[in-house]
């Protein structure tokens, strides 16, 4: 009998506010340790937190991305532990009363797809880092980070194999970068995974799960997933059972190993924090933050298979980032929604292809919406073939011409399209290869081409392709 | 000079207005009277004559720049639980022995602002957690009215500074009676406000629902004076509360006539000794003279108060407490094997058993399957104690009663068993659970004991209404001299 796989994600977003959670000092990455930890991030005597507005409206952006509900009077709580990263002794966070509750992610694996329910988003201050390089035999701490804000953002045991966890965990990077809460960096850690895993037999219980703890790759994620499940498996098979455990992966042996059981778990002595007051989120405030809100990725799609005739993989590509999707609506602005199809084969074909040569992003590309709407416009009219179309581009990005027009016009790649002068050329290329055309009349197709190829050759690819096929065809034929 | 030392603070403002004495000169005068008398009272734990002779020099050169202002070039001490930019701030206790504070809290940059000069630091029971002043790392203060007796707690060191006229003003502050309880011990008058008015932004928190800083002065009218330039918003405090800024002396002077004082039936039963009564009853018959009438009330739930205040007030404090962690300032223990033994160490070593056993029942109660049990009913009761105030300030204007059950008590009488000291804050935590503004005023002498010992009249007033209180308690301070009287041999 087969094993069910169940996960669950945790996954924390660093929210992209200039100040941290509870205090004015920055969030900025990278800086020497401790300058940006005020009195507050030290947790010295006295001091006292602020909740900052910000934090705020970037939970009730993702509350309202996905369909959840927003609460009213949410409430912060403190989760007490010993760490010398964790100044104060507790952490700030929210227990009872998230600030977001419930709402879907919708995910699409191998053409399936399947909405994926979250339990709760509650805002909470991150810790700072133990540093354990050498400080003359003893450990630092760096309290940059201390009170950078964070949304936890939890689903429900709704995914049932690796590839649907990463596909959420993909979406969910996108959608919070799409509404601008976070940016998404994993390698500094602004957003990384937890994942519960447990198996079980289908139509059973819920198996017991293991936490496998902040995975911040989409690759570890994967790997350590199936690692996961492929040792609980096997400790089941084998007639062992499966304590709960927060588990750590080793991305060197791809494996992974307990941190600790449930036997030496916290407790945590969640209770509301007497410093702070309750969140009232009101439907005023609900609207003020929804008419700032971008259009989301979802409805784009929708809009963009509806209204501009993709295909759903074309949207889902196109849709991936805010600003591709932005790249994409800029360039159709220009091309009419007729030529739609063509963009977004340009920008997700060359322009996507050469970015990532050159590990660019997108609004960093050399070359502009309006340049390379220039380049289709000029394809759509036949005045360029779509060969001549990439030199173009190319010339374009290596900014070595103002627009697609001033391009052809100077290294005079207009299209031939005059049928007699085409006709010349083909007269001559049958004169100079009789040797093809003997090959061609034997049946062989390819010798067809060859001629192609040379008639191109002769017009130093100028000609429009489809005139000399077709009047190729009726010399030979003729 | 005499007459400086008992000077009121009008009094030492117009003597500095009319040249009479510099910030400076009676700044020295004080810091001299400290040096004499403090080793018998242990009332200051930190002194700082240079920086304090400094704060005075800029206060008089403000002066001569033509400032203006009540409190301009008053010296004052701060409870040692304030954090001072330039000070040890060590909550009386030896895990902030050597803390030297990078910042002020927001009250002593208030009152500097006003023009206000530091005396020193003044003693306190370890991180506000006591009622005798026996708790602190630097030894007990003793009661300047008789010093083999304790002078309250936690704001001892706060009171017995004003009882032996070693500062002109103090301040203190009160999470179950700590201002009010020690005033009461010391014979003279202490308000703590209403929750949220006075800042608490760099008041080194005990229990953050229920602290609440205020004035402590010989009169009334010094404490409105004082608590001008201690309320107000503060933006660092999200319970701080957005209200506009008013003048607390502004109602000094009303006559009494018509003033309804309730008088709860449960802080007149058992449990008040025999001579606090009495003193009590005098000081409601002055008050019927000064054309007040009481009324009978009831505040059913306060029998729970002290139960529900010693679960609320140490579940928060073991959260608050665990930032002491010997990792980033203060004590940390000088030989551990491991981050969990530094950790155990240096609390166990840098903490005094009264804030251990706090500790340890905060912990206890917020832990998985207790919280219910306890820190949320404690919560539920604290509700139904707010709610009897409101009912009985239907028909009174202030609440009276009792401060505390006796007069001051010998060292050792009461700090070998907890809850005996715990009930000495029997009339007072109420208002705290309730956040309601409460103050003591001396209201005579008890001799009993074979020495004249002060007593104090508890004022509960409702929220915000300071200024009524002040006026009710200035009323009667017009009328007696119990706040004029200072320990003989002083």
């Amino acid at each position: 009998m087969k094993w069910e796989v169940v996960i669950g994600l945790e996954t924390h977003a660093q929210l992209q506010t200039k100040s941290k959670i509870f205090c004015g000092a920055s969030t900025a990455f990278g800086a020497e340790p401790n300058t940006q930890a005020d009195a507050v991030s030290l947790a010295l005597p006295g001091v006292l937190p602020v909740l900052n507005r910000e934090a705020v409206v970037c939970a009730i952006k993702f509350g309202l991305a996905i369909g959840a509900k927003i609460t009213e009077r949410s409430v912060f709580a403190r989760k007490n532990y010993f760490y010398p990263d964790l100044p104060k002794g507790y952490q700030i966070s929210q227990m009872d009363l998230p600030v977001v509750v419930g709402g879907t992610i919708t995910i699409n694996v191998d053409g399936n797809e399947k909405a994926v329910s979250l339990t709760r988003a509650h805002l909470e201050e991150d810790a700072g880092k133990s540093l354990h390089e050498d400080f003359h035999g003893k450990s630092g701490i760096d309290l940059n980070r201390a009170g950078t804000p964070l949304l936890e953002i939890v689903t429900e045991p709704d995914m049932r194999s690796a590839a649907e966890a990463v596909a959420y965990a993909r979406k969910l990077h996108e959608l919070v970068q799409w509404i601008g809460i976070c940016d998404g960096n994993m390698q500094e850690g602004s957003f990384r995974c937890d994942a519960n895993v447990s198996v079980r037999r289908p139509g059973e219980p819920y198996g017991t799960r293991r936490e496998i703890k902040n995975l911040n790759s989409f690759r570890f994620l994967e790997q350590a997933i199936n690692y996961e499940v492929q040792w609980q498996i096997n400790e089941l098979e084998e007639g062992r059972k499966i304590q709960q455990a927060t588990v750590l992966f080793d991305p060197d042996t791809g494996e992974t190993r307990t941190m600790r059981t449930k036997e030496d778990a916290h407790d945590y002595r969640y209770f509301p924090d007497p410093d702070l007051l309750p969140v009232e989120i009101t439907d005023a405030w609900k609207a003020e933050v929804q008419a700032a809100m971008p259009e989301l990725p979802q409805a784009m799609h929708q809009r963009f298979t509806s209204e501009y005739g993709l295909s759903a993989y074309d949207a889902d590509i196109i849709t991936s980032s805010r600003e591709m999707a932005q790249y994409f609506l800029d360039t159709v602005a220009i091309t009419g929604a007729a030529n739609a199809k063509l963009c977004a084969n340009w920008i997700q074909g060359d322009l996507a292809a050469r970015l990532n040569k050159e590990d660019k992003a997108i609004a960093d590309a050399p070359i502009s919406p309006a340049q390379l709407a220039g380049i289709v416009q000029r394809i759509v009219d036949n005045t360029i073939s779509n060969k001549i179309g990439k030199d173009v581009f190319e010339v374009l990005w290596n900014g070595e011409g103002s627009d697609a027009d001033a391009v052809i016009e100077a290294k005079g790649w207009k299209q031939i399209t005059d049928t007699g002068a085409i006709e010349a050329i083909i007269d001559e290329v049958l004169a100079a290869n009789p040797k093809s055309v003997e090959e061609f009349r034997a049946g062989k197709d390819k010798a067809f081409n060859a001629l192609v190829g040379q008639a191109m050759k002769a017009t130093k690819g100028k000609a429009n392709p489809q005139q000399v096929n077709d009047l190729l065809k009726k010399k030979l034929a003729g | 000079m005499s007459d400086l030392i008992n000077a009121s603070l009008r009094e030492l403002s117009a003597a500095l207005d009319a040249k009479q004495v510099s910030s400076v000169e009676l700044s020295t005068l004080f810091l001299d009277r400290i040096e004499k008398l403090n080793p018998a009272i242990n009332a200051f734990v930190t002194l700082d004559r240079a920086r304090t002779l400094a704060q005075a020099a800029e206060m008089d050169a403000r002066r001569a720049a033509g400032e203006k202002s009540p409190l301009l070039g008053i010296p004052l001490g701060h409870k040692d639980i304030f954090c001072t930019e330039g000070w040890l701030t060590t909550c009386g206790s030896k895990m902030l022995h050597n803390f030297v504070s990078p910042y002020d809290a927001t009250v002593v940059t208030k009152l500097k602002q006003a023009g206000v000069v530091t005396l020193g630091k003044l003693n306190m029971d370890e991180f506000a957690m006591g009622s005798s002043n026996e708790t602190s790392y630097f030894g007990p203060v003793k009661n300047p009215w008789d010093t083999k007796r304790v002078p309250g707690g936690s704001s001892g060191g706060s009171a017995a500074a004003i009882a032996a006229r070693l500062a002109p003003a103090v301040t203190g502050t009160d999470t179950g009676g700590s201002i009010r309880q020690p005033a009461s011990l010391c014979g003279l008058t202490g308000l703590k406000p209403t929750y949220g008015v006075v800042s608490r932004y760099g008041m080194i928190a005990f229990a953050s629902s229920l602290d609440q800083a205020g004035p402590m002065a010989k009169s009334a009218e010094d404490c409105a004076l004082l608590l001008n330039g201690m309320a107000g918003f503060d933006a660092r405090d999200s319970t701080s509360l957005q209200r506009e800024s008013e003048d607390y002396t502004r109602d000094l002077a009303k006559p009494l006539n018509g003033l309804r004082i309730g008088l709860p039936k449960e802080f007149f039963g058992e449990g008040m000794s025999d001579d606090v009564r009495a003193v009590v009853e005098a000081a409601l018959d002055q008050y019927r003279k000064l054309g007040a009438t009481t009324v009978d009330i009831t505040l059913p739930n306060s029998g729970l108060s002290v139960p529900a205040y010693y679960v609320i007030a140490p579940a928060e404090a073991s959260s608050n407490l665990s930032r002491f962690d010997g990792v980033r300032y203060g004590y940390r223990a000088p030989e551990y094997a491991n981050l969990d033994d530094m950790y155990s160490k240096s609390r166990a070593q840098g903490f005094g058993s009264e804030v251990k056993r706090r500790i340890l029942i905060g912990t206890y109660v917020l832990s998985h399957g207790y919280y219910d049990a306890y820190y949320l009913q404690a919560q539920k009761i604290r509700r139904l104690i707010a709610a009897d105030f409101v009912e009985a300030f239907k028909s009174c204007d202030v609440i009276m009663g009792p401060a505390s059950p006796d007069t001051a008590f010998a060292f050792g009488e009461k700090s070998g068993d907890p809850v005996k000291m715990y009930l000495s804050d029997i009339y007072t935590i109420s208002t705290n659970l309730a956040g309601l503004p409460g103050m003591s005023i001396p209201a005579g002498f008890s001799d009993k004991a074979g020495s004249k010992l002060p007593v104090g009249l508890q004022i509960i007033g409702n929220y915000f209404e300071e200024a009524k209180m002040l006026n009710v308690a200035h009323q009667y301070q017009l009328a007696t001299n119990w706040h004029t009287q200072m320990p003989e041999g002083i």
